[in-house]
């Protein structure tokens, strides 16, 4: 589920300076983590992992012409892992030292007996070799954290004054930096020293009609990247012109947040006079930046195997893409659909070395020309479907949850042709253009969506005639992927990233991405959403 | 240390007030015990427990204002994140919208909490006992239980002081045919864990999921609703009665972005919006859903009516505006009250000709902040009422309808109970907005 909002940053505020001093060194942890391992297995635990980790986040928010909020935070700690008859368990300490661990380590060997009593069948893990002593870092390029606070408020202070000199009434903009430090090891042998990088600019402005009390947003699009602060430091080569008749610009990795706060204002106080859709049947031309979320609920969510097999079931829901339905062959999409998932992909927000159960990271293949080919999954489930080796897609939010199945990079492959968006644009007699995130909802079985979006323009005869307004379309899963017509080729594709996205009871966020180029469907149920209050 | 006592909490806030050097500072300390549990596939997945207590400090100098927090309390560390605070209080620009901090308030004194909470093994057994009960039926259970104590406590250098202890145990429960066509679901929560019934909760979902496959499609449309508690308000996401209340903020209708925004200015304080039958209201001292005493500044809560016969009653007013506005701020409720008649959702089933039945609404979004037009689906338990009974079980279907439409829409209201520490009613309500079908179970 895609929270709605900003990120929970469930840690301790603290001076900035405190961010950049030095934490534990390897070794230390190393000795720490070997205490953990040594007293799981000498309560009983049969495997046992310990993470220990330094997260620390920096947000800044502000309002046209001030701040409103600059909040460091710093969130210490370890959590142990384990399996003893056949069952997980699981704790967590800020103690952070032999005894701490070691006692924390024997209250989840307690734990996992205890839940051992109802557990129907044993844990069964994939083999994983392990890799010793080895470490991964976000290949950034500026650490968004040694950047001194006045420059980013001066950043986002003057993409405020973009937006009020092009016409915004209001304007909120923020800008958020998470840093994991992570070291895991394992009864496999493995020491990974992990330093995880991510970086979100955003904004909101506001246009307003007082004479009819009427208000439109526009919300900025940026994505929310796995990159140092280089990522607000705009690049031509990463400009994206977009349709001829919209004045858009994507973004790949970089992002110029003073041209789109001033496009921003513009556009949202064109929406106030923007004609209403009239509902019906529309091809849609959708962007990256707006396609992202659909290809999030709709796919990514859909194929994680802990929903497939019910372990959701109470909150976040389960699938149709059930194992029975994947044996049947039906079709998820057209031949144009081809996913990957990765957690690999440079700048991604999924990007990492090795999961959080110590798997090496990869790439693979999720639906192939249409044809659902495989699932995302972990190492306690590979077996369940036949296989012998974890996707990587393990992951926890804090020191203090317990890591589980979470969704990877989702990305759908830019077409093979030469198709520019202009191009695919002049294809289309009757259509509609939807650019940025928006509302979104889907169901708890992932087939019947509606989504939103940040701006719309009709497209009439091959070109774009004018912005529209009070656009949303529903449509279901297969319906709507069936009806993929075209993809756009690798010069249009982009990423979309979400910084929040929830799952689990007690909810965990996580963080991932999901590339697209600008796409085609034939066909969909576009509504109209203005309403009429008294 | 997780739950101090007043005194243990306001003699650690003393000792570290003592350390300010500056202008103003304000102390917190917030703590609590918590466990929970969770099941799937008639099975425990995982289960866990937490002991925190965390210090925030607020350092003012002038204008300028910081803020530290630390969970580690010998002298060395609580002065250290004094200094942190005092640190960026120094390095922060000067806020337009200062307010100076409050001085000694009164309180109420909400009712106290429970004296015994559920352990790591009562929160096994009812686990155990809602999935036995279903196993024996062929049913697959999938629940969540959580709970525990916490305690708040503030104190400042212009004389502030406040303390109060809670506790709150939530308890919900899906359950699935084995064939996965039929689903329903449960919720509950209280300030004693003793007043949760699992089984019967357990049960309740048991018979929805039974007696929910063999769903027939109708087509989408406006129909009379009568939606359960559980489709109103949730305490983990979203609902249609939470994005109503939670936005009835005064600066963003004066500002001229929100429902409550006036054509030509200002705000809709004093309008009658919804149906005259309609009256919200936040008591902290209601003994069902006890509130908290104060905000996180220390304003103390009092009873506040929202909306009363349908009027807009009061606005939310942070401190700072309502001091621009001339008026009194609002102190942020941790709870709400609709108030009802006495009719069970059985009793507005029969008194209904043709109508549906609506369990629970999952994953609602604002699709138009204008018009607080949000969009969502029905899940778990979804019936098509003819003559006053329920006669089969439906496809579930989205809806496209906003809080205010719905509360012009009332035909009835029932008995409220407890949800997401509210009082929240059944409302039998017409011509709701159903916009597509779904084929989710």
């Amino acid at each position: 589920m895609f929270l709605p909002g900003f990120p929970s940053l469930a840690s301790n505020p603290v001076d900035a300076a405190r961010l950049l001093e030095p934490g534990l060194d390897v070794l230390q942890k190393k000795r720490f983590a070997d205490a953990a391992l040594n007293t799981a297995k000498g309560a009983g635990a049969s495997y046992a992992d310990v993470r220990i980790g330094r997260y620390l986040n920096q947000s800044i928010f502000t309002r046209e012409k001030q701040v409103q909020n600059i909040a460091n935070g710093e969130s210490f700690g370890a959590g142990v892992r384990v399996i003893a008859n056949g069952s997980w368990g699981f704790a967590s300490t800020n103690d952070v030292s032999d005894k701490g661990l070691a006692k924390a380590a024997q209250l989840a060997v307690a734990m996992a007996k205890a839940n051992a009593k109802t557990q129907k069948e044993p844990v069964k893990l994939a083999a994983q070799r392990g890799y010793g002593d080895v470490s991964w870092k976000t290949p950034i390029k500026t650490n968004a954290f040694e950047v001194p606070v006045a420059q980013k408020v001066e950043l986002l202070l003057a993409a405020n004054a973009k937006a009020t000199e092009n016409g915004a009434n209001f304007v909120n903009s923020s800008l958020f930096q998470i840093n994991e430090q992570k070291y895991f090891a394992s009864t496999d042998g493995s020491y990974i020293d992990q330093d995880v990088h991510r970086i979100w600019p955003t904004f909101s402005v506001t246009a307003i009609d007082r004479a009819s009390g009427k208000f439109k947003t526009r919300d900025a699009l940026s994505a929310p990247m796995g990159l140092g602060y280089e990522y607000l430091s705009p690049q031509a080569v990463d400009k994206v012109a977009g349709p001829a008749g919209t004045g858009l610009i994507g973004y790949r990795n970089s992002y110029d947040i003073l041209e789109d706060a001033a496009l921003a204002a513009r556009q949202a106080k064109a929406k106030l006079t923007a004609q209403s859709v009239a509902p019906g049947k529309y091809d849609l031309v959708l962007e990256p930046n707006h396609l992202g979320l659909t290809i999030h609920e709709s796919i990514g969510h859909a194929l994680e195997l802990d929903r497939v097999l019910g372990y959701e079931s109470n909150f976040a829901g389960t699938s149709f893409a059930t194992l029975e339905w994947k044996a049947k062959n039906i079709p998820y999409g057209s031949k144009q659909v081809n996913i990957v998932a990765d957690k690999l992909q440079p700048g991604s927000l999924g990007a990492v070395g090795y999961d959080d159960e110590g798997v090496k990271c990869k790439e693979w293949t999720l639906i192939d020309q249409g044809k659902l080919v495989n699932y995302e999954k972990i190492r306690d489930q590979a077996h369940i479907v036949g296989q012998t080796e974890s996707d990587g897609c393990c992951y926890a939010d804090s020191w203090s949850s317990v890591q589980f199945q979470r969704m990877p990079n989702v990305s759908l492959r830019p077409g093979t042709a030469k198709l520019s968006a202009d191009q695919l644009i002049s294809q289309v007699d009757k259509g509609i253009y939807i650019a940025g995130r928006g509302s979104y909802s889907i169901d708890q079985q992932r087939y019947n969506f509606q989504f939103g979006g940040q701006v719309f323009y009709a497209i009439e005869k091959g070109k774009i005639t004018g912005m529209l307004d009070d656009v949303a379309y529903q449509a279901n899963t297969q319906e709507f992927w069936n009806s993929c017509a075209a993809v756009c080729d690798a010069s249009e594709y982009r990423l979309f990233g979400t910084f929040n996205d929830g799952k689990g009871q007690p909810s965990q966020s996580s963080a991932v991405s999901h590339g697209s180029a600008t796409t085609r469907f034939n066909g969909v149920n576009v509504i109209n959403t203005a309403r009429k209050l008294g | 240390m997780a739950i101090l006592s007043k005194d243990e909490a306001q003699a650690l806030l003393k000792k570290v007030l003592s350390y300010s050097t500056a202008d103003e500072c304000a102390v917190g300390l917030d703590g609590r015990t918590t466990g929970n549990i969770r099941y799937a596939r008639n099975s425990v997945s995982t289960a866990g427990a937490s002991d925190t207590v965390s210090l925030s400090v607020e350092s003012r100098f002038g204008k300028r204002s910081g803020i530290a927090t630390c969970n580690e309390f010998d002298e060395a560390t609580l002065r250290r994140c004094v200094q942190r605070a005092e640190e960026i209080a120094r390095l922060a620009p000067e806020s337009p919208e200062y307010m100076p901090l409050l001085g000694p308030q009164t309180y109420l004194n909400p009712p106290s909490a429970a004296a015994t909470l559920l352990t790591p093994a009562t929160r096994a057994q009812a686990a155990a006992d809602s999935i036995g009960l279903c196993a024996a039926k062929n049913l697959t259970a999938a629940g969540f239980l959580d709970g525990g104590a916490r305690f708040s406590a503030l104190r400042n250098s212009k004389g502030l002081e406040s303390y109060q202890q809670s506790t709150s145990t939530d308890f919900s429960v899906t359950v699935r045919t084995a064939d996965g066509r039929g689903s329903g679901y449960a919720i509950s929560d209280a300030t004693d864990p003793s007043k949760l019934n699992f089984k019967s909760l357990t049960q309740r979902a048991a018979d929805k999921a039974a007696s929910s496959v063999m769903a027939k499609a109708i087509e989408p449309g406006k129909y009379t609703v009568i939606l359960e508690p559980a489709a109103l308000m949730a305490g983990d996401d979203l609902s249609l009665l939470g994005g109503l209340v939670y936005n009835m903020g005064a600066r963003e209708a004066d500002e001229g972005r929100s429902f409550l925004t006036k054509k030509g200015g200002g705000n809709r304080k004093g309008e009658k919006l919804f149906d005259e039958r309609v009256n919200i209201y936040s008591d902290p001292l209601n003994a069902d859903v006890p509130g908290n005493a104060f905000d996180g500044e220390g304003l103390p809560t009092k009873r506040m009516s929202w909306v009363e016969k349908g009027v807009v009653k009061n606005m939310f007013y942070s401190r700072f505006w309502a001091q621009k506005n001339n008026v009194a701020p609002t102190a942020f409720p941790s709870s709400f009250i609709m108030t009802g008649g006495t009719q069970s959702t059985a009793e507005l089933i029969k008194s209904t000709a043709k109508g549906i039945l609506v369990t629970r609404l999952w994953y609602i979004r604002e699709v138009d902040p204008q018009t607080l037009l949000y969009t969502g689906l029905t899940r778990d338990g979804t019936f098509y009422i003819e003559n006053g009974a329920i006669k089969f079980p439906i496809k579930n279907m989205r809806f496209n309808e906003s809080p205010i439409i719905m509360l012009n829409n009332v035909e009835a209201i029932g008995r409220p109970q407890r949800l997401a520490n509210c009082l929240v009613p059944p409302l039998k309500i017409r011509d709701f907005t159903f916009t597509s079908l779904s084929d989710a179970v």
